[in-house]
């Protein structure tokens, strides 16, 4: 090694720094955040630890690259399949696959035929065939890992790409020379040796999709990923479909979890003009008492409080559900939230949600509430007999419903007490708003009593709503 | 100049066991931040709940490098004067009173008032020199001969607008001083930040820190560590009440016990006799551990319960040793 040592080194140094490149690639698709210093730091760290100390190596990269708890926990993750993928994919898997000649295990008599069979076609048999038929696994893994790369298969984004990649990796590694081999051999009569290849080719290229559908999990994570997310942002909550209801979960906590990180700092607002005498003089204390800092009053901008008054009946159900889990993944920087729940009558959901995850939670509100057809008259008299007391300037009052209440009264007088004593009524309704006060819609009539009134049916309005919200709060 | 560092620090090992001698007990990662700190010359991020020994890991690297700690915890309204630098002016109005008569001196010589402005200027320096400054934690660190361990408390506490000033202190290990220039650090200190997360961090903040998670440890490392902090217990005590700790963590609690909760349990425990645990006891020291009225009441329904299953499954640890 000493000999060689120059190049020796930095082939191997370009060999670790590409897969410490694949894999940020993984951590990255995995939804890591990384930044282009970070994958330098990540670098440097590992050239400071080593790579022959896995553990250590682990350790050294998950401290520099993963930020928060839960990125750590991701990062170890991908790190762990990420190895495994190199270890085993290579060599276990095509051991059992391959056809049984020339393997050892065959006995004595198989690896004489075997060896003789080397001598005999040496010459003539491709580089490929005899790698095959002599039971060469690091020879192809080798050869597979490199045609891979060739190939450029880390760039595999779509399931659908899997064969036309696997089919560039065996071209890679001399399929054609391969066929021509086989059909040569027929061609002399020597059947036998030409079905044992044909094998051996049929075994090899599942092997290479084998290998693509491992490459396309680890590697087109985020992509698949991203192209998913922002669809389901634009999609109808009221026609959501049930298996994407885990995944719209995962994508509001991450929404909630970047407006709450911009808002949950103390804001103030200086109003200039306004000397703080007090804080001035204490500034100035150090000058002998002449103000030569002046310090200004400042406001503070209030946290918000809300109050949700959600339908929780039919069609409105969905887009409740996940108003409200916005609603508490923001609990940090909302200072006092209450959410209620209404169909036929109106209750308290507050503890209900702090307590139970977001799931339980529907599931034990609608429960409580049973499907009764709506009744929004008796909800607000609900409301106002509970809480209407507890509404002061300071609160957004938000009501999230279609406004149909099967003809009951719609007691807007109570809606108007509670404009009167509230900050702001937001009303969302997730009908479009050309269906507002046809048929038994009472939207119009309680529109004089609400701030603003705004369709809301996808995730994305929701985010629009949530961040305004929290953005003109006073 | 750091690779006197360096040479302190030979391995990841080396650095576990240095802390350990100073009645530390780290976890391999801990020691890996340590290693990699000093050869990045990267500052850490501490965060993990509280109690389980952020700010000690910084004594602790101090205590077994041989460097200085220097301290700075951060709270709401922290800014530049307080962490960096402050001129004496005290001490600059009294010397200039002192010094009025030798100043009207100077300047009675002079023919003009451009002469006067000159000799003025050169006594303009000399009172913003090194003698009127009063270094703060921050220029401290900086001007340490032989490096330092600074130890930047609750940085979570200070203002958005502290944090960015502190961006470049950590990044360029260096600060300028309108009146002084460019002061930069003598020897790149070992700096530490910790972190209770009452707010998130910005994410230039995290990007310029190696980032360090410390967890509650299992249970074999804080049997470890209450043996180092409290060496009287007896074994089989320890063994039972750490069991108990661990077997609370899982519990829904508004705030879970922290490794310095069983430190203090395992020196009340100490103090009232015990050799064993028993329900009565877990009970009436359960507000060691538990800090809340609702935690109490939900954990104290199960002290019976748990107690025994920490008595049993601390025995079975012993039979299989």
């Amino acid at each position: 090694m000493s000999g060689s040592s120059p190049f020796g080194r930095a082939a191997e140094t370009a060999q670790s720094s590409d897969m410490l490149l694949r894999l940020l690639r993984v951590a990255r698709g995995a939804g890591v955040r990384i930044s282009v210093a970070e994958a330098i730091d990540a670098f440097e760290s590992a050239n400071a630890v080593g790579y022959a100390d896995r553990q250590a190596l682990k350790d050294a990269l998950t401290l520099t690259i993963a930020k928060t708890f839960e990125d750590k926990q991701i990062f170890e993750q991908c790190f762990e399949t990420y190895f495994k993928r190199e270890n085993t994919a290579l060599s276990g898997d095509l051991a059992s696959k391959l056809p049984p000649p020339p393997t050892p295990s065959q006995g004595e008599g198989t690896e004489g035929e075997a060896q003789g069979m080397g001598g005999e076609g040496q010459g003539a048999q491709s580089a490929l065939g005899q790698m095959l038929m002599q039971g060469d696994l690091a020879g192809l893994a080798a050869a597979m890992e490199r045609a891979a790369e060739a190939a450029g298969a880390t760039n595999i984004t779509l399931f659908t790409q899997t064969n036309l990649y696997a089919r560039r990796i065996l071209d890679r590694m001399g399929l054609a020379e391969l066929e021509r081999e086989i059909t040569r051999l027929r061609g002399e009569g020597n059947a036998e040796l030409a079905d044992r290849l044909a094998k051996a080719r049929a075994a090899l290229g599942e092997q290479a999709r084998g290998y693509m559908e491992r490459q396309l999990a680890l590697f087109s994570q985020g992509t698949t990923r991203e192209i998913r997310e922002g669809a389901l942002r634009q999609v109808n909550l009221s026609q959501l479909d049930r298996r994407d209801i885990q995944r719209m979960r995962q994508l509001i906590r991450d929404m909630a979890k970047k407006i709450a990180e911009r808002y949950s700092r103390k804001r103030y607002r200086d109003r200039r003009g306004v000397l703080d005498m007090r804080r001035t003089m204490r500034r100035n204390m150090v000058f002998d008492g002449v103000p030569f800092r002046t310090v200004w009053k400042r406001e503070r901008i209030d946290k918000p409080r809300v109050m949700a008054l959600c339908d929780v009946s039919g069609s409105v159900a969905n887009v409740a559900r996940f108003l409200l889990m916005f609603l508490y993944s923001l609990h940090d920087v909302l200072a006092d939230l209450r959410g209620y729940a209404f169909s036929s009558h109106l209750i308290d959901v507050s503890d209900i949600l702090r307590r139970e995850s977001s799931d339980d939670a529907i599931t034990k509100i609608l429960e409580a509430i049973g499907f009764g057809s709506t009744n929004y008259g008796k909800s607000l008299e609900d409301f106002c007999g509970m809480s209407l007391k507890h509404v002061n300037r300071q609160t957004t009052v938000i009501i999230l419903g279609d406004a149909r209440g099967n003809r009951n009264e719609p007691r807007v007088e109570l809606m108007g007490d509670i404009f009167n004593r509230a900050g702001r009524v937001i009303w969302l309704n997730p009908e479009p708003q050309p269906l507002w006060g046809t048929g038994d819609s009472d939207m119009y009539r309680y529109a004089p009593f609400c701030s603003q009134m705004m369709t809301c049916n996808t995730i994305a309005q929701l985010e629009r709503v949530v961040e305004e919200l929290l953005a003109n709060a006073r | 100049m750091s690779s006197t560092l360096e040479q302190k620090i030979p391995s990841i090992e080396a650095i576990e066991e240095g802390l350990a001698g100073q009645g530390y007990i780290s976890s391999r990662q801990i020691a890996t931040a340590l290693f990699l700190a000093v050869r990045l010359g990267k500052p850490i991020l501490v965060e993990g709940p509280a109690g389980t020994g952020k700010t000690e890991l910084a004594k602790a690297t101090a205590g077994f490098m041989n460097l200085p700690l220097i301290r700075m915890q951060c709270y709401e309204g922290l800014d530049e004067s307080k962490a960096l630098y402050e001129w004496k002016y005290g001490k600059q109005l009294l010397y200039t009173q002192l010094l009025r008569d030798k100043l009207g001196e100077q300047l009675r010589e002079a023919a003009t008032l451009d002469e006067a402005l000159v000799r003025l200027d050169g006594v303009d320096d000399m009172f913003f020199s090194d003698r009127f400054l009063e270094p703060r934690p921050l220029l401290r660190a900086l001007r340490e001969p032989i490096g330092c361990v600074l130890l930047v408390d609750e940085v979570d506490k200070a203002d958005e607008e502290f944090e960015s000033f502190l961006l470049e202190i950590l990044s360029d290990y260096q600060v300028s001083i309108p009146e002084l220039g460019t002061q930069v650090a003598k020897v790149i200190p070992i700096v530490l930040l910790t972190s209770n997360n009452t707010r998130d961090l910005g994410d230039a903040m995290k990007r310029r820190c190696l980032h360090l998670h410390i967890g509650y440890p299992d249970a074999r490392r804080e049997e470890r560590i209450v043996q180092t902090r409290v060496p009287h217990v007896q074994a089989s005590l320890l063994r039972q009440l750490v069991h108990y700790v661990q077997n609370l963590r899982t519990q829904d609690l508004r705030k879970l016990p922290s490794v310095s909760e069983t430190i203090d349990w395992a020196r009340a425990l100490i103090l009232l006799n015990a050799s064993q645990l028993e329900p009565e006891l877990v009970h009436n020291t359960l507000n060691v551990l538990l800090k809340f009225e609702g935690d109490m009441s939900s954990a104290g329904k199960l002290v019976g319960e748990m107690t025994h299953q920490a008595l049993r499954e601390s025995s079975h640890g012993m039979a299989a040793k």
